[in-house]
């Protein structure tokens, strides 16, 4: 199984045996966001940079940022959130939102591996 | 300040989040639940925040209200306005006949500036804010409350629930039918279990918002304010035919100018065609020129799609009129649209 990472944002990266990363967001952002009711992905080739905005969420009540973990080039992305977006709250570790051809393939080095990120949570609370 | 629920509140597990000073609810098991309950069941609000207060001389108080509150029959309520010299929206509240008083139920960001108010007006007003007071709305809510079922829409009463002393009016903030359950504080707790046992599903101020803007109703800070003319706010209804022939209330100058002369922006219900909701301080816009203001905007878990309430300039007001609302610096298609949103079920 492909490891996962996560960023300060509370998404999940995951790196597949493709060199494609998989975006999508934590069991803890998507229970912090409550019932999400409208996904908005962005186009695929579009480039992002580490922390651009480029997707977003809407609960019933707020609408949310979901910012890139890293730097590189929107390669897919996954019409079964636009579709039901409720899928984001049943499985949020399941439901990704895009996947991106990183810049650099070894960057997500910066990000925290799931006893760390767990460790992040800890001090939020 | 905390509400004599809070601590059932965190018992059952409530998001808090600070509304007008009070730690209050957002939500308990999510909102489209909560907000779902209330639409097919029985939902159970803690709406403790707002103020009760009371008044005992009708004749003086109709000098600062647009409602009819001589005519007030004991044991009917009215919704009526508080409005300044400029004929702007103090407060929106409720009033109700007891018989040997006048029961205010004030909003709770506005309550302490209501009694000044009223007070600076010469006016008796005695404020209860330690009080209690839950609602209990959705189609299920008078089998909950066999106590006051045989009231209706807008009866009010003292009657007593499992022995405890209640205030109880059948009205609302959600388009259903339902009551408001005020008590006193000590009172609260048990009450509240009581509801719930009997079947009412814990509701919080995320579903609260949902509902009332389904129904069209708006919210006192977002949809109107000390500015808003009520005639602007589409509130003409609650003004008194009465009140609108003599026009002896405080603010009817302007009043009555606007509604014989017209508004220049009138509140409206918008909806949009996609399924991303405009929020609060969206800018509407119409052939690339800005129009109006959304004040209030949700995804409406009943309409199954994004509803608002905004001004706009009166000449964009009719039903239908296709307006584009500004979000994340794009344009989303909606238009003018009827309320309520979802119809209204009211026990009348």
């Amino acid at each position: 199984m492909a490891q996962k990472f996560y960023s300060k944002d509370h998404e999940w990266v995951e790196i597949g045996q493709d060199g494609l990363a998989t975006i999508g967001i934590t069991d803890h952002a998507q229970t912090a966001l409550g019932d999400i009711v409208f996904v908005e992905l962005p186009e695929p080739g579009r480039s992002v940079a580490k922390g651009e905005a480029c997707a977003v969420v809407e609960s019933v009540k707020a609408a949310s940022d979901i910012y890139a973990p890293l730097t590189g080039t929107i390669a897919e992305t996954n019409p079964a959130i636009v579709e039901d977006p409720a899928l984001v709250n049943k499985d949020a570790d399941a439901a990704w939102f895009f996947k991106m051809r990183l810049a650099d393939a070894t960057a997500f080095a910066e990000l925290m591996d799931k006893a760390a990120y767990d460790a992040f949570l800890e001090t939020l609370s | 300040m905390k509400t004599p629920l809070d601590h059932l509140h965190r018992e059952l597990g409530a998001r808090m989040v600070p509304f007008a000073g009070y730690e209050m609810p957002l939500q308990y098991e999510g909102i489209l639940a909560e907000h779902n309950a209330c639409r097919t069941g029985a939902a159970l609000f803690d709406v403790s925040h707002m103020g009760q207060a009371q008044i005992t001389d009708a004749k003086a108080f109709e000098a600062l209200v647009p409602g009819d509150i001589l005519g007030l029959k004991p044991g009917r309520q009215r919704y009526t306005l508080l409005i300044n010299e400029a004929g702007g929206i103090i407060d929106d509240l409720m009033v109700a006949n007891l018989g040997n008083h006048y029961q205010l139920v004030l909003n709770a960001g506005r309550k302490d500036a209501d009694i000044a108010h009223i007070a600076a007006h010469g006016i008796a007003v005695a404020q209860k804010f330690d009080r209690a007071l839950l609602a209990l709305q959705g189609p299920k809510a008078a089998a909950i409350l066999p106590e006051a079922a045989t009231q209706k829409f807008m009866d009010a009463g003292e009657i007593a629930v499992a022995g405890i002393p209640c205030i109880i009016t059948r009205s609302g903030y959600t388009g259903e039918d339902g009551f408001e359950i005020g008590c006193a504080p000590e009172h609260a707790e048990t009450l509240a279990k009581i509801l719930l046992q009997r079947g009412a599903t814990p509701a919080g101020l995320g579903a609260r918002d949902s509902l009332r803007l389904e129904a069209g109703l708006p919210l006192y800070g977002n949809d109107i304010d000390e500015t808003t003319n009520p005639i602007a706010a589409n509130l003409t209804w609650a003004i008194s035919k009465r009140r609108k022939t003599d026009w002896d209330f405080l603010g009817a100058g302007p009043v009555r100018d606007m509604l014989e002369n017209g508004a220049a922006e009138k509140l409206v219900g918008i909806r949009l065609t996609g399924r991303a909701p405009a929020r609060a301080g969206a800018k509407i816009q119409r052939d690339g020129e800005i129009v109006g203001r959304i004040t209030s905007g949700v995804f409406g878990p009943t309409v199954n799609g994004p509803v608002a309430l905004g001004y706009v300039r009166a000449d964009y007001s009719d039903d239908n009129t296709p307006l584009d609302m500004i979000v994340r610096e794009k344009p989303l298609a909606g238009f003018v649209a009827p309320t309520p949103f979802v119809p209204h079920h009211y026990a009348r």
